[in-house]
């Protein structure tokens, strides 16, 4: 036990020490941070120069009658269209043409070009204005026309055992997509690294030297074990700085997009948290004990690809799967049976979770995910004890079942 | 020390030992012997019970053999290996707490080990900063820092270059003259008379010979002399103590030959016979190398 501490411990500080993780930790919420201000900077971009809008209105039907907002500024001279255009000094000034004939269309002038915005705006006013003219023509009165327009939102609410309570159907996609992205990614990242941990062992010879002090098993679980702390500690680090660069960049305004995700979370936060660390540490053991086998049965990286393909490909199916059509159907009897299955529950029930698992699927999905470990543990332990002192034997899969039915 | 009983371990479609018993006594230097595939790196396995015999038992110190002799084994691997990237301090007192020692204690003899080669800057060094003879050196520290009474080296001089091999091979006899019992095996020669009390010859996975050395040189000796003469030549008789078997040079009237003696003669009888007739030089009984035993047992049974 005592000898797997100290596996642990090597694997786990060797791997935080590396110049990678320390990028890796960093890089990470700096591109969060990075994006984050993207987008804050192209939200928070608004028009703030005044425009003095010049509108040629031939017919006069809109005179007086278009409102002056914040940054718009509307003003009537009587002046024809051509000598509006030459008057025009500012490069913020524009010239607003309204033909006589309602069927004309209606052109703005200026020295650049204009926003999106700026058209809408004026577009909205002109045609509001144009409506109401109708209306009033048609005999109806405005007035109580505006006082029966309704505005109506829909705010979604779902019935649980604890009373109503308000869902946001966007951050449970969200967290769905997150949560299924994660695991996806991070089984293969960390996989991977437990893969060329026990392959450098091996090409590098010193195995043998370490099997003689402790049994192949441990070395395999000391390995797998350490590299999952450091999974963990990346996570943390990533969650708690892309957290804490977000507050601060947000200032803990109530519009700051975590704040909001955050609070439609709600008080299932936990729940889905601790849900998705068991996902992924059992994802994990399962998925890296596969990665270790694999690792101990070839020579180099490069002759690992026969058996990554095999292992790699539910995970890839479950994913693409769940990304494009699962979380649309959470409870279909493909996204419940792949969220049971062991090989593809990690992924798929993340998928699922945010949308209220039957605790029976979500006890016996939990349930099967810890027998599979064990078994992938232990038939990769049998394959690793061998694989780990063959040397220039390509390894086949016949080669792999009888390495299994090896006694000691 | 170490009693080998009744080893057998096989791996799908060959046998890589059969029923292979053997004796190591404690303070020994004990050369296991073979050519390529003969069994050699097997049997080392089990005895670091890194693998498992089908059949037979190891007992270490009158103890069956259990994961608790770990600690007390150190074992050099053919294939050296250390973690390329780890520095070298501290993979040494890795290696060694993995053999059941204490940080400190690795530490401490750990300075003395590097200080006694010469390798105190080393510390920090990374392994792939080293040329291999240093990789082998570093290793050879990482073998034996947990002062193991078994020291199991296989093929230990292969890799250094002389001056090293040497300063290894001091330190080993070092180690033995303290205590350690050690196991080495090779498939070369020289070093097994120079430095073996004791051997044993495994070929095909079966083990064909063992014993001292000392044992078995007696048994290979067969009345064989080697003498030198200068004067007039002799020939073969029926009345001389010894057969001559062949001349092996003539240089002017100084001859070297070979003699087997008659039985029931002596090398005493064949000075007799000459001292009257020629001016003896130099005569010597012909005790087969090691090598000519090892040859010659191994091709016998091929």
């Amino acid at each position: 036990m005592n000898k797997i501490l100290l596996i642990i411990q090597r694997e786990y500080i060797t791997r935080v020490r590396k110049k990678a993780f320390v990028i890796m930790t960093l890089l990470v919420p700096a591109l969060f941070a990075a994006m984050y201000a993207v987008i804050a900077m192209v939200a928070g971009n608004k028009d703030e120069t005044m425009h003095v809008i010049n509108v040629i209105d031939t017919n006069q039907v809109f005179k007086g009658k278009l409102q002056d907002q914040k940054f718009i500024k509307y003003q009537y001279p009587a002046v024809s269209l051509q000598a509006a255009k030459v008057n025009l000094k500012s490069q913020n000034d524009l010239v607003l043409y309204i033909p006589a004939n309602a069927g004309d269309t209606v052109k703005l002038f200026s020295k650049k070009k204009t926003t999106l915005s700026l058209g809408d705006n004026i577009q909205r006013e002109l045609n509001d204005i144009a409506t109401g003219a109708k209306l009033v023509k048609a005999g109806i009165d405005t007035a109580s026309l505006h006082k029966i327009k309704s505005n109506i939102v829909v705010k979604s609410s779902e019935i649980t055992d604890a009373g109503e309570k308000s869902t946001s159907m966007g951050a449970s996609y969200a967290l769905s997509f997150a949560g299924a992205i994660l695991i996806y990614m991070s089984l293969f990242i960390y996989g991977a690294q437990v893969m060329r941990g026990v392959i450098e062992e091996k090409t590098s010879r010193i195995i043998e030297v370490i099997v003689s002090s402790v049994k192949p098993f441990q070395l395999m679980l000391g390995k797998i074990v350490g590299v999952g702390l450091v999974g963990l500690t990346q996570f943390t680090l990533w969650i708690g700085l892309s957290a804490g660069i977000s507050y601060l960049v947000g200032h803990n305004s109530t519009n700051s997009p975590v704040y909001s995700f955050v609070h439609n979370l709600g008080s299932n936060a936990g729940y889905e948290l601790g849900c998705f660390l068991f996902y992924w540490i059992t994802g994990f053991l399962l998925y890296s004990a596969l990665f270790a086998g694999v690792g101990s049965a070839v020579d180099s990286e490069t002759e690992t690809q026969q058996f990554m393909f095999p292992i790699t490909l539910p995970l890839l199916f479950t994913y693409i799967l769940s990304v494009s059509y699962l979380f649309m159907v959470p409870d279909s009897p493909l996204a419940v049976w792949l969220s049971i299955i062991p090989l593809t529950a990690p992924v798929a029930m993340m998928v699922r979770i945010p949308f209220n698992v039957p605790g029976w699927q979500l006890g016996l999905s939990m349930v099967l995910m810890i027998v599979g470990f064990l078994f992938t543990t232990y038939v990769a332990a049998r394959i690793y004890r061998v694989g780990i002192l063959m040397y220039g034997k390509k390894a086949s899969y016949k080669e792999l079942a009888k390495w299994f039915f090896y006694k000691e | 020390m170490l009693s080998i009983r009744n080893i057998v371990k096989q791996y799908a479609g060959h046998t890589a030992l059969n029923d292979v018993s053997l004796e190591v006594e404690r303070g020994q230097i004990f050369g296991l012997l073979g050519p390529n595939g003969a069994g050699k790196t097997s049997l080392i396995r089990i005895i670091n019970q890194i693998t498992a015999p089908d059949s037979g038992e190891i007992y270490f110190n009158g103890e069956k053999l259990n994961q608790s002799h770990i600690g007390r084994i150190g074992y050099l691997p053919e294939e050296r290996g250390l973690y390329k990237k780890m520095e070298i301090g501290e993979q040494m007192i890795y290696l060694a707490r993995l053999k059941g020692l204490s940080r400190d204690e690795a530490t401490r003899r750990l300075k003395i080990w590097f200080e006694k080669l010469g390798m105190q800057t080393w510390w920090k060094m990374k392994i792939e900063e080293l040329s291999k003879g240093m990789q082998q050196k570093a290793q050879f520290v990482a073998t034996v820092l947990h002062e193991p009474d078994l020291i199991i080296l296989d093929e230990p001089f292969s890799g250094f270059d002389p001056v090293n091999a040497e300063v290894i091979k001091d330190e080993v006899l070092e180690l033995n003259r303290k205590g350690a019992t050690i196991l080495f095996s090779t498939h070369r020669m020289e070093s097994v008379e120079e430095l073996c009390d004791s051997i044993a010859l495994l070929d095909r996975s079966e083990k064909i010979l063992d014993g001292r050395i000392k044992d078995i040189k007696n048994s290979y000796r067969n009345d064989v002399y080697l003498v030198e003469y200068n004067g007039k030549k002799i020939d073969d008789d029926a009345s001389q103590p010894f057969q001559l078997i062949d001349e092996i040079a003539d240089d002017d009237d100084c001859y070297r030959v070979r003699v087997k003696l008659k039985p029931g003669s002596t090398s005493n009888d064949v000075l007799q016979y000459l001292i009257p007739k020629v001016h003896v030089n130099m005569l010597q009984e012909v005790i087969p190398s090691m090598n000519e035993i090892f040859i010659e047992k191994v091709n016998k049974i091929a």
